[in-house]
């Protein structure tokens, strides 16, 4: 089986983002970097596929240089190698994104043989634009899925459950097709020193990203009005249990 | 020139987030002086009319064809693409909800049209029938973003309950029409196969009471006596996404921007630190109990009521005077 997952490089917030003074970025200089957290799980759904399955597993991304510290990331939870889409910029607009990606997997799937699989996460953690993975499969002409909470694939068929409102919804997508993960469908694996050693190693291609501009533009980033909220110190230690239960019951929920 | 509304529904009934599309699309359409029209797609939609021109729908189109035999993106998002391609519309709104933002982005993939996804406010005034201006949340709601777009009609989705789905004054005609789609056979190929059913119950997106464990909670043992204190209150546990990453409990009960939102009248934040990715989840709380040892803590600050101490110590007094209280 041959599987690609799609990953985005994502500032790690801790309790609060700023906002650069031109409010057209996320004020990184005091934030660390990680892997968006449904690609994270995409990811670990795709090294589970191909301990089951055999194949490999490339991962691939579209972001600046440093983007590559993900990628090796990947690696060291047992991807075989990475692609990087290098950018100028921090991103791109969701469809400039879907062109380059969808173009550089038809470069690979015309050098290396068709994926089986592509796997997205549901939506980035910080554009939140909920459509790059459905773009590219539909230009891919892939049969496409987002927000898999189970994906297993058996004799050319992927089965993929959805949660929703009361229960579960399945899917079956005959391969190859684009699914798009949702964090919960895995607990994803930490690497091992020996994945940390293997990844360094691990071949990384870096081309140039290519894909025309789309046609929404980011004018400004700003952070909502705080509720502001002043904090009734209800006491200190085990102490405090009845000011707590005077609370609840004033509230209503004690019943 | 109208702005269309997809109608979110399941093998027929309504999900309520359409409404708030409705909303979104009654005051777009009051700015550009254009008819709200709306989109049923299967045959199973057929009963909706009359509550879509409740809300205000001048026109009902329904799309019915032998392959839409359920819910399936790509099936839906063709049919979307062909009202627009039928219809030409000014623009296009569905709520942001999973299926929302899906069949959206499939209509936009189809029509190679930009999508803004997510807005909470939008301003179609300022740049004329072919361009808006919105404001869209990032980060699960914790950071906006100011944007602009143009397209000879503009697909938006709507941040779930940024507008609100009450039924206007004015209800619309609600005249009934035919869209004609032709769709190929392999679209059937991601309908929804089947479903599973799960037991009705207390779940943490609808449960009154929610007792949430953090880092501070330090193990999966350490969440009894948060179970405890849940059940005596008729809620739930829920945790911050440290707990899952650690395999304390499972993503189920995971309270935060890749997890549930939740809405409780009381969430006790136990042991919490209140990140980003924890704090949009639990943000819509009505009232917030931090229990911390750490006074600075972000949550404690955000919180309307805090207890400062040992959460392994005063998690089981409060259980306890509950319990002294109904005299057990």
């Amino acid at each position: 089986m041959r599987i690609c997952v799609c990953v985005k490089r994502v500032p790690a917030p801790g309790a609060r983002i700023n906002v650069t003074d031109d409010g057209l970025a996320v004020d990184t200089a005091h934030l660390g970097f990680t892997t968006s957290p449904h690609e994270e799980c995409a990811v670990e759904s795709a090294v589970q596929l191909v301990e089951a399955h055999g194949g490999t597993a490339t991962v691939l991304t579209l972001g600046p240089a440093e983007a590559e510290e993900q990628l090796r990331y990947a690696a060291s939870v047992g991807m075989t190698d990475g692609v990087l889409l290098s950018i100028a910029e921090t991103e791109w607009d969701p469809q400039r994104t879907a062109r380059a990606i969808a173009a550089a997997i038809r470069a690979i799937e015309a050098r290396d043989g068709a994926f089986d699989l592509v796997l997205f996460g549901n939506e980035s953690a910080d554009g939140c634009n909920y459509q790059v993975g459905v773009r590219v499969a539909h230009a891919l002409g892939r049969p496409m899925v987002n927000g898999a909470k189970g994906l297993e694939v058996r004799d050319g068929v992927a089965h993929v459950q959805r949660e929703v409102d009361g229960g579960r919804e399945t899917y079956e997508l005959p391969l190859p097709a684009a699914v798009g993960i949702r964090e919960g469908i895995n607990l994803p694996r930490y690497p091992t020193m020996k994945g940390r050693l293997a990844s360094k190693k691990a071949a990384v291609q870096v081309v140039a990203a290519e894909g025309d501009e789309g046609a929404q533009r980011l004018t400004r980033l700003r952070r909502p009005e705080e509720r502001s909220s002043t904090t009734v110190m209800l006491g200190q230690g085990p102490e405090a249990a009845p000011a707590v239960v005077d609370l609840l019951q004033e509230l209503g929920v004690l019943r | 020139m109208s702005v269309l509304v997809l109608v979110e529904h399941d093998r027929g009934v309504l999900a309520d987030a359409t409404l708030e599309a409705m909303a979104a699309a009654r005051a777009m359409a009051s700015t550009l002086g254009a008819p709200v029209e709306a989109l049923c797609i299967s045959a199973q939609a057929d009963g909706l009319g009359g509550v879509l021109a409740a809300h205000g729908a001048a026109r009902v189109h329904h799309a019915r064809h032998a392959i839409l035999t359920d819910y399936g993106p790509e099936a839906w998002g063709e049919v979307r693409a062909q009202a627009v391609r039928a219809r030409a519309p000014a623009a296009v709104v569905a709520c942001g909800t999973g299926r929302g933002n899906e069949v959206l982005a499939q209509a936009a993939a189809r029509l190679d049209l930009p999508m803004v996804a997510i807005c909470g406010s939008v301003d179609p005034s300022r740049h004329g029938v072919t361009a808006v201006a919105v404001t869209r949340t990032r980060w699960g709601g914790s950071l906006l973003e100011d944007a602009t777009a143009s397209a000879p009609t503009m697909l938006l989705t709507v941040a779930h309950h940024a507008y609100d789905a009450a039924a206007p004054v004015a209800p619309g005609a609600g005249a009934a029409a035919e869209l004609t789609v032709t769709l190929d056979a392999s679209l059937a190929r991601s309908v929804v196969r089947g479903r599973t059913e799960r037991a009705a119950g207390v779940t943490l997106s609808t449960a009154p009471v929610v007792v949430g464990g953090g880092r501070g909670v330090g193990s999966a043992d350490g969440f009894a006596p948060l179970q405890e204190l849940a059940e005596l209150l008729g809620g739930v546990v829920g945790c911050s996404r440290a707990v899952t990453n650690n395999g304390w409990r499972n993503h189920a009960d995971q309270v935060g921007q890749t997890g549930t939102r939740i809405a409780p009248d009381v969430y006790f934040a136990c042991g919490i630190s209140g990140a980003i990715q924890h704090w949009v989840g639990a943000m819509a709380s009505k009232n917030i109990l931090a229990i911390n040892t750490d006074k600075e803590a972000n949550i404690v600050t955000k919180a309307g009521y805090a207890v400062i101490g040992d959460l392994h110590k005063v998690v089981p007094a409060i259980s306890a005077e509950i319990r002294r209280r109904r005299g057990q």
